[in-house]
């Protein structure tokens, strides 16, 4: 018996020491089904430079994303890495303490980011990064150049020329917008991809420092901007859902589409003929800045409980280099927050010199931590707006008075 | 024991009752048992669940504080949850109501017209429950491309008729949304009640209705006091059932109009608003367990309450031929 006990413990002893220099297994979470190809060549780099570490893809419906995660973290059956979500949906994961807070020493590629990028995997309780920032998206407005070109417009320089052009597209007989309002979160898009330069970026500093509210003047003033276009956006299109702006746009319908930069890589896939230009919708006056609404899409992080902390976190670091951040951004045409990269893509370079000018997407960055979200009551008082029920000024007032019931600033 | 009982059967025929009783239970409790540990599992060890989250402050997927009933305070009383909450509930009560008209009305008219074997019944008695086999998730997709506002068959069909100017964007349109939702639940399910009403005709006794039919002369008499009466309990089953339905609507608002109960909540019902508050809406708001649950553990009282009430006094007013 004695010799068996020391048999044993000698066994496991050995095995303890082992151990790290066994293969250490990690798995890594996505809601990117469409990227597998691209994340298996970038595991493929990293696992050559780390021989001891094999990392596993596993891909998940988006739309379930979020709900097999977070059972998963909570059953104790997470995995060691994972695709996180940024701003409000970021927080319902880490404000649970399922992630490991990660440092500059962790992942020094977190220093050279920028303060929008990093506080978008930011916990706001603690201050605390949980998350490596991966693509940021911009709120912009799509073109079809083959449109613009065949009627003789440019750019627009003021929102007039803007008016213009749509009018110019619409008097040709095509559509000058493909944009609808049926589905509720295209109403939050709209109002950041065309209204962003009128309202004007002192108001967004404003915003976040709690100075103002969206009853403000100038935010009212975009909110009618937006009123005034809608008159370019297809007939019937407050009945007109996601998919079918897509489609209109994509099918060469249509001369503009506002909305996200995520669009394009979708309307290329359908498309492949399609000429895509972008510009940022402008403000009143020519020299007024050209701004674009820009927000993070989400992070990798590291689970807190992993057997493995240390390879988790090497392969975040990794995350946030140059070399993974070359392939990221230009295999899958995203823009990363990652310094250093350059990009192969002409109108991914060109909309990451618009994200010079920007503004965040504000109700995802500063008003989705509590409900009524900023989101939910932007949305439905746009959709409402823009279906002639009611004016900029009850939309806004309904907006603030929303997030006022819990959001101090707006309450005096 | 064990040993007689290995020839018992042919030997003492006495004992053979007893073995089959025995026989019995087994067999009774092998088909009950596994439906439900299914109950248990997945039904009501949700409901008890649910009823205890409600009690709690969530914050994401982390459970807070106990809070008793502040999650249902909100959700009931606390604006601005609760104007969204009431503005579901009064949707689900039209929605209740419309089609308690439309599709039991409608289901009722049908089978007497099949009942009565007018001409094409037999062709009639497939196409009207057809659609009921199918699944929500298609019909929803292709009745959402016919009202398209700009390719879809509805506007198309109005505007080659020379009715253009009733073209409207019907799943966009304040006005209209929801009740194109209520025509495509009343076309999508009116085959079921069709069905039951008429299981319920077929079970009437010839010579109650040849002794009826030298009373009166009327069929609307014949309908009101005698038919009607006699089915009863087809009337129960299809009001009951509609009644949970319809206040559990989600899966054709969700396909057609999506999540927010568009436009601005002219569509919501408790479903919705109970999903996204519970499990968040992607691209707008985040999830609250608490207030969810408590959603949740109101509306499965709600339906509960009425429904057993309602079935006791529809019940009661059955008569049995």
């Amino acid at each position: 018996m004695k010799t068996f006990v020391k048999t044993l413990t000698l066994g496991l002893t050995a095995g303890a020491i082992a151990a790290p220099a066994m293969a250490q297994e990690l798995s890594l979470w996505s809601w990117r089904q469409e990227d597998r190809a691209v994340y298996e060549e970038l595991i493929a780099a990293f696992e050559a430079e780390h021989p001891e570490i094999t990392v596993t893809f596993e891909a998940f419906e988006a739309s379930s994303y979020a709900t097999i995660l977070s059972t998963a973290l909570a059953g104790d059956s997470g995995p060691d890495l994972m695709m996180v979500r940024a701003y409000g949906a970021f927080e319902a994961v880490a404000g649970a303490n399922y992630l490991m807070p990660l440092t500059e020493a962790d992942v020094p590629g977190l220093a050279d980011m920028t303060a929008p990028a990093i506080a978008a995997q930011t916990l706001r309780a603690d201050g605390k990064v949980y998350g490596v920032p991966f693509a940021s998206q911009t709120m912009l407005v799509i073109y079809n150049k083959g449109i613009y070109e065949q009627l003789g417009l440019s750019e627009p320089q003021t929102w007039d020329e803007l008016m213009a052009n749509a009018k110019a597209v619409k008097d040709a007989g095509m559509y000058a917008f493909a944009n609808g309002t049926a589905t509720a979160w295209q109403n939050e898009t709209i109002v950041s991809a065309l209204t962003s330069s009128v309202v004007g970026s002192e108001f967004f500093d404003e915003i976040v420092a709690g100075t103002t509210d969206f009853t403000d003047p100038r935010y009212v003033s975009g909110l009618q901007h937006l009123q005034d276009i809608s008159a370019y956006f297809p007939d019937g299109f407050t009945g007109l859902d996601y998919a079918s702006s897509q489609q209109l746009f994509a099918s060469g319908m249509a001369a503009m589409f506002a909305g996200g930069s995520f669009e394009i890589a979708n309307f290329r896939a359908q498309n492949p003929d399609l000429e895509i230009g972008v510009f940022a919708a402008p403000g009143e006056a020519a020299e007024d800045e050209k701004l674009v609404g820009v927000f993070f899409d989400g992070g990798y992080a590291g689970n807190a409980t992993t057997e493995h902390p240390e390879a988790v976190k090497a392969f975040l670091a990794y995350t946030a280099t140059p070399e993974f951040g070359q392939v990221f951004a230009n295999k899958l045409r995203n823009i990363t927050p990652i310094a250093g990269v350059t990009l192969e893509d002409g109108l991914l370079n060109e909309i990451a010199e618009l994200n010079r000018a920007a503004v965040p997407y504000i109700m995802l960055t500063n008003f989705r931590y509590e409900e009524p979200s900023g989101s939910v009551l932007l949305q439905a008082e746009v959709q409402k707006m823009l279906a002639g029920e009611s004016t900029p000024e009850e939309a806004a007032e309904a907006v603030t008075s929303g997030i006022a019931t819990y959001y101090a600033p707006f309450q005096d | 024991m064990p040993a007689p009982t290995l020839n018992g059967i042919s030997r003492t025929p006495a004992r053979t009752p007893r073995l089959r009783v025995s026989g019995r239970g087994l067999w009774i409790t092998f088909l009950l048992v596994p439906p439900v540990v299914v109950m248990a599992l997945f039904v009501i060890y949700p409901i008890f669940s649910a009823l205890a989250y409600a009690f709690y402050d969530w914050q994401g997927l982390a459970r807070g504080d106990f809070v008793g009933f502040a999650n249902f305070e909100k959700v009931l009383f606390q604006q601005p949850f609760a104007a969204t909450t009431w503005n579901a509930f009064k949707n689900n009560i039209f929605v209740f109501f419309a089609l308690m008209i439309i599709q039991n009305g409608l289901g009722f008219i049908l089978a007497y017209a099949l009942w009565r074997d007018l001409p094409g019944a037999r062709f009639h008695r497939i196409a009207v429950f057809l659609p009921v086999v199918l699944s929500t998730v298609i019909i929803g997709y292709v009745w959402k491309l016919f009202f398209h506002p700009i390719f879809g068959a509805v506007n198309q069909l109005l505007k080659a008729v020379g009715l253009g100017s009733l073209a409207t964007p019907w799943l966009g349109d304040a006005d209209t949304a929801l009740n194109a939702l209520i025509f495509v639940n009343a076309w999508a399910w009116v085959g079921f009640p069709t069905l039951v009403f008429l299981a319920g005709l077929q079970r009437i006794p010839s010579e109650i209705l040849d002794a009826a039919r030298m009373e009166t002369d009327s069929e609307l008499t014949l309908i009101r006091r005698v038919i009607w009466p006699l089915i009863a309990p087809s009337a129960t089953v299809c009001f009951v059932l509609l009644f949970i339905g319809s206040f559990n609507w989600f899966e054709l608002p969700y396909i057609m109009v999506g999540l927010d109960g568009s436009p601005y909540g002219n569509t919501d019902v408790l479903g919705l608003y109970f999903y996204r508050t519970a499990f968040g809406n992607q691209s707008a708001g985040i999830q609250d367990f608490g207030m969810g649950s408590a959603l949740a553990v109101l509306m499965f009282l709600f339906i509960a309450v009425v429904a057993t009430t309602w079935t006791i006094y529809l019940r009661k007013r059955e008569i049995e031929v």
